[in-house]
Formats: C-alpha cells, sequence, structure tokens
C-alpha cells in the first residue's frame, strides 16, 4: 500500500510540475473547442446543438494527449524496470498510475467544461449534462487508454500507433457519452438509459484496462 | 541466505546471449560478472532481478523471508538512473524508498552518505552523471535489501565516489548482503570472478555478419548464415539492449 500511495503521488506530482500533462490537454481542449466555430460558422443555434459533441471529441482528443508518456517516459530512464520488480501486482500497479494520470488530465477537462461550454452557448442544463457525462465517460477513456499506452512500450515507436489502436476502442463511450448529453438536454430518450450504459462501460474498462495493460508490460519485458 | 543460477542460458532477438551459466552467492560474498561487450553481463543480471525469464536453467534462492520474491529482496542498479528529473534530488529518494519498502525516514542520512547532501532541494535535472549515479545509488542505502544487482556501479563515478562505493558495498557485505556485479573495472571489494563467454552459436553469427551481409542473403543459405541473417533484422534486440 505504502508503494501504491507512493506512486500515485509521485505521478501526479510530476503531472502538475511544469513540462508535465496536466496543463497541456486543458489547453488543447480549449484549443479545440476554440477551433470550432471557426470551422463551423458564428451560428448560435448550430453550435448550441452541437455542443455537447465537441466537448466531448475535444476532451477524448485531449485525454489522450499526454498517455503515450505513461509508461514510456518510466521505460525510458528505467523506473519501470524498478516497478516491475515491486511487490504489488502489476494489475494494481496499472491501474494506479492510470488514477494518478485520469486525476491530473481527465478531471481537469471536467472542470474546464462549464467555462468552455460558454463559449459554444450552453445552457446552465447542457453544461451540467455535459460534466457529469465527461465524469462518469473520462476514466472510461483513461482506462482504455492505458493498454495503448502500454503498448507503446512493448513495441518500439509505438506512441505514433496510441491514437490509432485506442481511438476506435473508445468509439462506444463517445457514442454514449454524447447520447447521454443529448437525451438530458433535447431528449426524447430518457438520461438514464444512455448513461447507464455509459457507466457500464466505464467500470468494464476499470477492471479490463489494467489487466491488458499488466499483460502487455510482462510481455514486452525484454 | 544463497542465491544458486543453474546452467542458465538466454536467448534475446533469437540470438542465443549466453547458455549453461552457473554461480553460487553465498552470504557476505560478492560476484564480478566480466566478460566482453554484448557476452551478456546485463542480460544475466536482468534475469536475475526477474526482469528476463531464462529460456533455460534455473534460479535458486535460500533463507530470507519465505513469501518474499528474488525480485522483492533485491536492488537493479541498471545503467539508468530511474530518476524523474522534475522532482528534487530528495523527493527522487524519497519514492524510491517508499515504493521499495524503505522503513524509517533515513533519505536525508542516505544523501549525506553518497556525498549529496547539500543538494536535496535541487530538481534532478540539474545533476551531472556521476551525480545522478550517487542518488540512484543511495536508493540501495535507504531501503535495505540483501541484495544488490549492480550493473556497472562504477560508471561515470569519481575516484571519492568509487571509494564511497567501495565502502558502501564493503559494508553491505559485512552486514550478511549479497552483490553481483556487471563490471569492467576493479570494483575495490573482495569477489568472484564470473566471466561470460559468448556462447559459440553467437560467435558464430557474428563473425558470418561480419564477413558480409551479401554472403548471409545467398539464396542456398546455411543454419548459420539464417542465424546471421536474423541477427541483421532490422530489429536485432527489441527492449533494453544487451549492453556491458
Amino acid at each position: 500500500m505504502q508503494a501504491l500511495r507512493a506512486l500515485l503521488v509521485r505521478d501526479m506530482r510530476i503531472a502538475l510540475r511544469i513540462g508535465g500533462g496536466a496543463l497541456m490537454g486543458v489547453l488543447f481542449f480549449l484549443a479545440v473547442v476554440t477551433l470550432t466555430p471557426f470551422a463551423v460558422g458564428p451560428d448560435p443555434a448550430l453550435l448550441r446543438r452541437i455542443g455537447p459533441a465537441i466537448l466531448w471529441l475535444g476532451a477524448l482528443l485531449a485525454s489522450l494527449l499526454a498517455l503515450d508518456r505513461l509508461f514510456a517516459a518510466d521505460h525510458e530512464d528505467g523506473s519501470l524496470d524498478l516497478i516491475l520488480m515491486g511487490s504489488a501486482p502489476l494489475e494494481l500497479t496499472v491501474a494506479v498510475k492510470a488514477l494518478a494520470h485520469w486525476l491530473t488530465t481527465g478531471l481537469p477537462l471536467v472542470v474546464a467544461v462549464p467555462v468552455l461550454g460558454l463559449l459554444l452557448d450552453l445552457d446552465p442544463l447542457a453544461i451540467g449534462a455535459v460534466a457529469l457525462t465527461l465524469l462518469a465517460g473520462t476514466p472510461a477513456l483513461t482506462f482504455i487508454g492505458v493498454i495503448g499506452a502500454a503498448l507503446a512500450v512493448a513495441l518500439r515507436r509505438g506512441g505514433l500507433l496510441l491514437p490509432v489502436l485506442v481511438l476506435p476502442l473508445t468509439v462506444p463511450v463517445l457514442i454514449f457519452g454524447v447520447s447521454a448529453a443529448d437525451a438530458a438536454i433535447v431528449g426524447p430518450v430518457p438520461f438514464g438509459a444512455p448513461f447507464t450504459i455509459l457507466c457500464a462501460l466505464t467500470l468494464m474498462s476499470l477492471v479490463i484496462g489494467p489487466f491488458a495493460a499488466a499483460a502487455t508490460l510482462r510481455h514486452g519485458l525484454d | 541466505m544463497h542465491l544458486r543460477g543453474i546452467e542458465l542460458g538466454c536467448i534475446r532477438g533469437g540470438r542465443p546471449v549466453f547458455a549453461g551459466v552457473s554461480f553460487a552467492l553465498a552470504q557476505g560474498e560478492a560476484i564480478a560478472v566480466t566478460g566482453r561487450n554484448g557476452a551478456g553481463k546485463t542480460t544475466l543480471l536482468r534475469l536475475i532481478a526477474g526482469l528476463l525469464a531464462p529460456t533455460a536453467g534455473r534460479l535458486e534462492l535460500d533463507g530470507g523471508p519465505a513469501e518474499a520474491s528474488l525480485a522483492e529482496q533485491a536492488h537493479y542498479l541498471g545503467h539508468r538512473d530511474a530518476l524523474k528529473p522534475g522532482l528534487t534530488v530528495l523527493e527522487n529518494l524519497q519514492f524510491w524508498y517508499a515504493f521499495l519498502g524503505g522503513r524509517n525516514a533515513v533519505a536525508a542520512a542516505a544523501l549525506e552518505t553518497v556525498g549529496l547532501g547539500g543538494l536535496a532541494g535541487l530538481p534532478a535535472a540539474y545533476l551531472s552523471a556521476g551525480q545522478r549515479r550517487r542518488l540512484a545509488l543511495a536508493r540501495l542505502v535507504a531501503a535495505p535489501r540483501p541484495i544488490w544487482l549492480l550493473d556497472e556501479p562504477t560508471a561515470a563515478l569519481d575516484t571519492a565516489g568509487q571509494q564511497r562505493l567501495g565502502e558502501l558495498m564493503r559494508s553491505h557485505l559485512t552486514g550478511g548482503g549479497l552483490i553481483m556485479a556487471a563490471t569492467h573495472g576493479p570494483l575495490g571489494i573482495d569477489a568472484k570472478e564470473l566471466r561470460l563467454e559468448t556462447s559459440p552459436e553467437a560467435r558464430l553469427a557474428s563473425s558470418t555478419l561480419a564477413e558480409g551481409g551479401a554472403l548471409a542473403r545467398s539464396p542456398a543459405s546455411s543454419p548459420a548464415q539464417d542465424r546471421a541473417t536474423s541477427t541483421a533484422s532490422p530489429f536485432p534486440h527489441r527492449g533494453g539492449e544487451p549492453r556491458g
């Protein structure tokens, strides 16, 4: 336990220091959201309608931004060897690293939604719906992403492969995240149905992600 | 506590690194692993640390707490120092001793021991290669473990640093520790030598390769040439390079 707590604190500390990934994700999110009106035109009605989808897409891309460094940085400086030798089960260690990553990159995206929602002329209900669905959905993005992050270590130059491998796996999360937010804003589907499926996807990824990533890291040992 | 390796063999990237390596290490003993570059010194240490699986032979560990694995009782000091440039010297060390199960708050004392006492608050990015090595060594002092696996521990250390390392290793051995160190130079302690010879197959492959790649690409290829071809593949050694 002591080891896992130390790892959590260290990873969060590194992410929050200058050059860490925490602020970078939020800035990227901001860039994506502010660029969209330039692309689709300054029509408030249109932006209001596609706002939840833009916020979800932005969050999805931003959460992948720093992910390839999750294990690769530790691999390059030799820390990963010592982490693999640790006494805690590797699955738990991977889950702790993913948790630290979500707390420093996923959670700030949720916090940024109210501000970015204003840029898209979303009303408070819509902002609340998007924030809630992102809170439930971004852990799934991170925990699916750790599989790709582990592959980035096992395969040389895997970092470039990561988005290609991970993005298709995040499609269900995106679909149910956006449809839950839309259901809350315009209906006609009740909010509960897609939101429950989104939560189920997150719970599934919380289990599958660490096991798959740990297996990948073990297999990639060489 | 006894550590024995019996007829260990390892194949990496389709290339046999070594075969039939045996050793026995008792409490208070040290082994210096020597051999030319590419003989498999790092591979052997990583194998003992559990970071690689042996393709032949086995490792035996007697004594120590029954539930703790070999990896949990060993320190592995690799080529890379496992330091985060964004964290300070003290934060780096504190993380490792908490992660490795050090019990007491001995970090500051460990920094003094390796001669980094005044640099606790400095980000590790500003350390020189020798200072990084000293900080990595402080890890061994801060979290006591019986088995030390050291990969070229003297690399980048100045004379005073090497002396200090010698003192550290001597006191570790006096306290009943085990040391296995890959090295090219003198370690400064009494140690048995384990010389790794390149295995015949690997030697054959590398000599065929040296004679020219065109030979290996000829259609009628002998097994030796096949091996040379596989050595010349675009990914000769995936993962950590066999160094040392």
